[in-house]
């Protein structure tokens, strides 16, 4: 039976609330919403003057009505220290969502914490130290202290390379300009941090290093660019499912426009589906080619666009590089990368032979090089915009994958264009601001590796956790918790001594393959049962937080409540952390080291934006970001003039072209030669198993989903993470609707229930991914490519029922998820 | 589905009182100090409305009805099939509010696999499963009306379990 809230009404909005703006800071869309909150003993009333929006609430609001807000959009939290009522819903005048809320989204209220309504218990309040065989609370001094005494005993014993660090890079969350310059102050400023890595991936890389190499930035069109286009051109993403109000506010206005829209992907995808009933199905082509080849595939339209010379030339000439090989292959470079021509004397592929990798029809791939780049009837040129995501870049060869995607939209001319552009669609917001990493090399550190070789001493751990989003999780998991255990032996066992004699245990313990494990989250994570210091921070709202989304808007949500309990922003746990580390070095009488830790007198967030973002772009303040509202400006920043901060709608759009740091600002073509499986193992395991366990997303907890582990709503939805099957699959195994099963291979087991969908293909499942109740990385292999990025898409495993469906999975809707008229 | 049935909205009746909430008494500042009272009730008080007999439905057909006032619309389903909260002696019988509780849009009912669909954004919510949302935008599952079926097959609905679409209290008040 369906979970229902039983509300029968809300606090209405009185008209003198206070309003803020918000970014939502769960995907990379960041849509706009407004944050309206009131003393708790007010209320509105139903008359126009009495309620924020002038509307008579005493009649029925009729459809996309401004003045109504569902219960999931309301909460009671703490603002300066007192209950207020808080409505957090979408904003109208938002030019991202148009008042569109996700279902993520318009559930921001509810999955605050809040100790009047209960939500959101599982939120951190007080540091914690592993303490008497548990975890204790206690204070920031103290915590701080044993983490600043253990860490720089290590660094100063032995070296900075044996700390090692997993920070979050990206915008919203607990993310943002400001906790990114924090931590990365801290890291690669007073330290130079090397065994670091980010919150998705077991390396600190870029996860789009071709397009980069090639000149152009990931990020570099604007949304609207998709309603200017003759084509969307989508591969290895699903934005009904994930970037869901870009797809409804921006793709669908497009499509309903006459665009036409080519996607690429094994799965027949929700967005596939929406795109037919909005554009016509004869509008719609989906490519539906086996797992891993999507570079033959591009390989094919570039050479079919190339010989029908459906190429922008003029481009090409002035904003391409023209003489040969540019950048040699090498270590660092997975491919060559040049002219086109250059590229073109590995990429050349032709219609059958990509249709034989591919195993879709050569006739199909023709007509996609056509909607992509076939000149009008009249001779203009057409437009196509190119979007991509974690289908290839957590896909077979990232490097050369990406790079001859990148290839057709350049050799089309579809770069800083109007209705053009190649981007990544994103996961979460950006928020990137740090000193140089040049130091931390490329390829970088596996970081999950070096872990797992028994090397490491301290492990710092900011919103990452491996158990839920790394690959080969199942070793990972077990060395972590093997080396992390000997470190709280050794406390247990120092228990009663002084902070010295703790240290030294754990010192000892260290030396003897131990490691000590600081966690800084929201929650206790999973890999928080491996800590022996949890310090809790807070998150966007709960902190004023700076980020850009997909389209590079760049926003300052706002702090409209308190931090939880003791939480803090992230900036300033690192500042805090620096500021230990310089009185512990100080102690130990290393003065030069431990003036490498001043500079960290922030007191607030803003504090720590002005270091860091304001310092490189001076253009940009708290103030004038706030008087930019839920609109933002588009990054990077050129000036202020007339009281605005002037932005940048998309980028390139004077053909130079600077992502590589090249002086010749001339775009490079990847020579990307098809090579199978690239990474190791890939191969063998495909033959061995008879599915392929795909991983994939779902809207109702993308991104938020170790919030909603504590979500009725959701949880009631999901019980346990879906697997997709083939329903005749699932006849052969014996299997109903919401069994319990486990997927099986070499690298470990995981568990889900079986889901049935009549699309599916045989031999194919779809596992949602990060699940904290059963982690897909647990079945993939450890293989990587050249520049440590994982592909976490291509495993294959048996598939074993555990038991019947429980109470809860057996009472779900097991029906198509696609809309049925 | 627009409409297409008058339901007998005799005995509709609206919130008592009129004043909303345990604080209530926002009118009462020209009172004495002291003599504030609150006046409302603690959930609103929904009208029992017949919406049909158990003899004008068909299995699978919906019936356009109103409740609990003519302003939010909803249908009246026979299913054939008993499911969990389903009324009358097959256990079958259930209806739900039609606006799409994402942004208001008219749901449609698909007989083929009983759901009710958005045209607007593609949500779709299980009419089987107590109107859960298989997929979709929505933040709640689709409000269902509590019904209760008398001696003579007459169909009332007395509640609603979520908040509807487009008001901020289910039953509208002045």
């Amino acid at each position: 039976m369906a979970y229902k809230r039983h509300t029968d009404r809300l606090p209405i909005i009185p008209a003198d609330a206070k309003e803020q703006n918000v970014t939502c800071h769960y995907c990379i869309v960041g849509c706009g919403y407004k944050a309206y909150s009131w003393p708790l003993n007010k209320q509105g009333g139903t008359a126009p003057s009495e309620n924020k929006f002038g509307e008579d609430l005493s009649q029925q609001q009729f459809q996309d009505t401004d003045a109504w807000y569902s219960a999931s959009m309301y909460n009671i939290v703490k603002q300066d220290g007192k209950d207020v009522h808080l409505v957090v819903k979408p904003d109208v005048d938002c030019v991202v969502n148009s008042g569109l809320g996700s279902i993520r989204g318009a559930r921001m209220a509810e999955n605050r914490p809040s100790k009047v309504t209960g939500t959101q218990q599982q939120r951190l309040t007080d540091p914690m130290v592993w303490r008497n065989g548990v975890w204790q609370p206690t204070s920031w001094d103290d915590a701080m202290d044993l983490v600043a005494q253990v860490t720089a005993r290590v660094v100063t014993e032995g070296s900075e390379d044996d700390l090692v660090v997993s920070m979050f890079d990206h915008g919203g969350s607990a993310g943002g300009y400001e906790n990114t310059w924090g931590t990365g102050k801290l890291y690669f400023d007073s330290m130079k941090v090397k065994n670091c890595r980010i919150h998705n991936r077991p390396a600190y890389n870029s996860e789009v290093h071709s397009t980069r190499d090639m000149g152009v930035g990931e990020l570099n069109y604007a949304y609207e660019d998709y309603t200017l286009t003759d084509t969307i051109f989508m591969v290895g993403a699903n934005s009904m499912e994930t970037q869901t109000n870009l797809y409804l506010n921006h793709m669908v206005p497009g499509l309903q426009g006459g665009a036409k829209m080519v996607v690429v992907d094994p799965r027949r995808t929700l967005t596939v589906h929406s795109s037919e009933q909005f554009a016509g199905a004869e509008n719609v082509l989906h490519l539906a080619i086996n797992e891993g080849t999507d570079m033959a595939l591009f390989n094919a339209i570039l050479t079919h666009v190339v010989d029908h010379g459906w190429v922008d030339a003029d481009f090409i000439a002035n904003s391409t590089f023209q003489d040969g090989e540019a950048v040699a292959q090498d270590s660092a470079v997975p491919a060559g990368l040049g002219s086109l021509d250059y590229a073109m004397q590995t990429c050349r592929t032709s219609l059958d032979e990509a249709a034989d990798i591919c195993g879709v029809s050569s006739a199909d791939i023709q007509k996609a090089a056509e909607w992509i780049a076939e000149p009008h009837d009249d001779g203009s040129r057409r437009k196509c915009v190119t979007c991509y995501e974690k289908g290839i870049i957590w896909g077979n060869d990232n490097y050369r994958t990406i790079g001859a995607l990148v290839n057709i939209a350049l050799a089309t001319g579809n770069v800083g264009r109007e209705g053009g552009g190649i981007c990544r669609l994103g996961g979460h917001q950006e928020g990137y601001y740090r000193p140089n990493e040049g130091h931390v090399g490329r390829p970088a550190e596996y970081v999950d590796q070096f872990l797992i070789r028994g090397l490491g001493a301290v492990h710092h751990i900011w919103a990452c956790d491996h158990y839920k989003t790394t690959l080969n999780a199942a070793e990972f998991k077990r060395v972590h918790k093997r080396r992390s255990d000997m470190v709280k032996d050794a406390i247990d066992a120092a228990a009663g001594g002084t902070r010295e004699q703790v240290v030294d245990a754990i010192v000892g313990a260290i030396n003897a393959g131990g490691l000590f494990v600081v966690d800084v989250d929201i929650i206790h994570s999973q890999i928080g049962q491996n800590a022996h210091v949890i310090l809790p921070a807070c998150e966007s709202n709960e902190m004023n937080l700076t980020s850009m989304n997909g389209e590079r808007r760049m926003r300052l949500s706002e702090k409209y409540m308190d931090p939880y309990g003791n939480s803090k922003p992230d900036c300033l746990i690192a500042a805090e952390m620096a500021q230990n580390m310089e009185r512990v070095l100080r102690d130990m009488g290393d003065d030069a080291y431990a003036d490498q830790f001043k500079g960290y007198d922030w007191e607030t967030e803003e504090d720590a934006f002005m270091d860091g973002y304001n310092a490189g772009n001076p253009e940009v303040t708290y103030d004038r970001l706030r008087d930019m509202g839920n609109n933002g400006v588009q990054e990077p920043v050129v000036g202020f003039e007339n009281g605005e901060l002037v932005g940048t709608k998309r980028l390139y759009a004077d053909g130079s072209f600077d992502r590589h740091g090249r002086d010749d600002k001339k775009a490079l073509f990847c020579a990307a030669g098809w090579r199978g499986w690239q990474a190791a193992g890939k191969a063998r395991e495909q033959a061995a198993h008879k599915f392929w366990i795909n991983n994939v997303r779902a809207n109702i907890f993308w991104q938020n989903q170790f919030l909603d582990q504590k979500n009725e709503f959701v949880q009631d939805r999901f019980p346990y993470p879906f697997i997709e099957m083939n329903p005749d699959d699932m006849v052969d195994l014996d299997l109903n609707p919401g069994d319990l099963i486990e997927i099986i291979n070499d690298n470990g087991v995981t568990q889900g229930m079986a889901y049935p969908v009549s699309t599916a293909k045989p031999g194919q499942v779809a596992m949602v991914f990060g699940s904290p109740a059963g982690s897909q990385g647990n079945v993939v292999n450890p293989g990587v490519n050249e520049l440590v990025l994982p592909d976490y898409k291509h495993c294959w495993g048996d598939i074993r029922k555990i038991s019947n469906a429980t109470a809860e999975t057996a009472a779900i809707s097991f029906k198509a998820k696609e809309v049925q008229f | 589905m627009k409409c297409n049935r008058m339901v007998d909205s005799g005995r509709r009746q609206f919130l008592r009182g009129g004043i909303v909430g345990a604080a209530g008494a926002a009118a009462a500042t020209v009172l004495p100090a002291g003599q504030a009272k609150a006046q409302g009730l603690a959930r609103v008080d929904y009208p029992s409305n017949r919406l049909a007999n158990i003899a004008d439905l068909v299995v699978n057909e919906p019936m356009d009805i109103e409740f609990p006032d003519a302003d939010s619309p909803g249908i009246l389903i026979k299913l054939g099939e008993a499911v969990e909260g389903g009324a009358g002696p097959d256990g079958d019988i259930v209806a739900y509010s039609v606006l799409c509780p994402h942004k208001g849009w008219m749901l449609s009912y698909n007989s083929g696999d009983k759901t009710l669909n958005c045209p607007g954004h593609h949500s779709r919510f299980d009419c089987e499963a107590g109107g859960q949302q298989t997929w979709g935008h929505a933040t709640n599952n689709l409000p269902q009306f509590a019904l209760r079926v008398d001696d003579q097959g007459d169909i009332h609905a007395e509640g609603v379990d979520e908040l509807i679409y487009g008001r901020l209290s289910n039953v509208l008040e002045s």
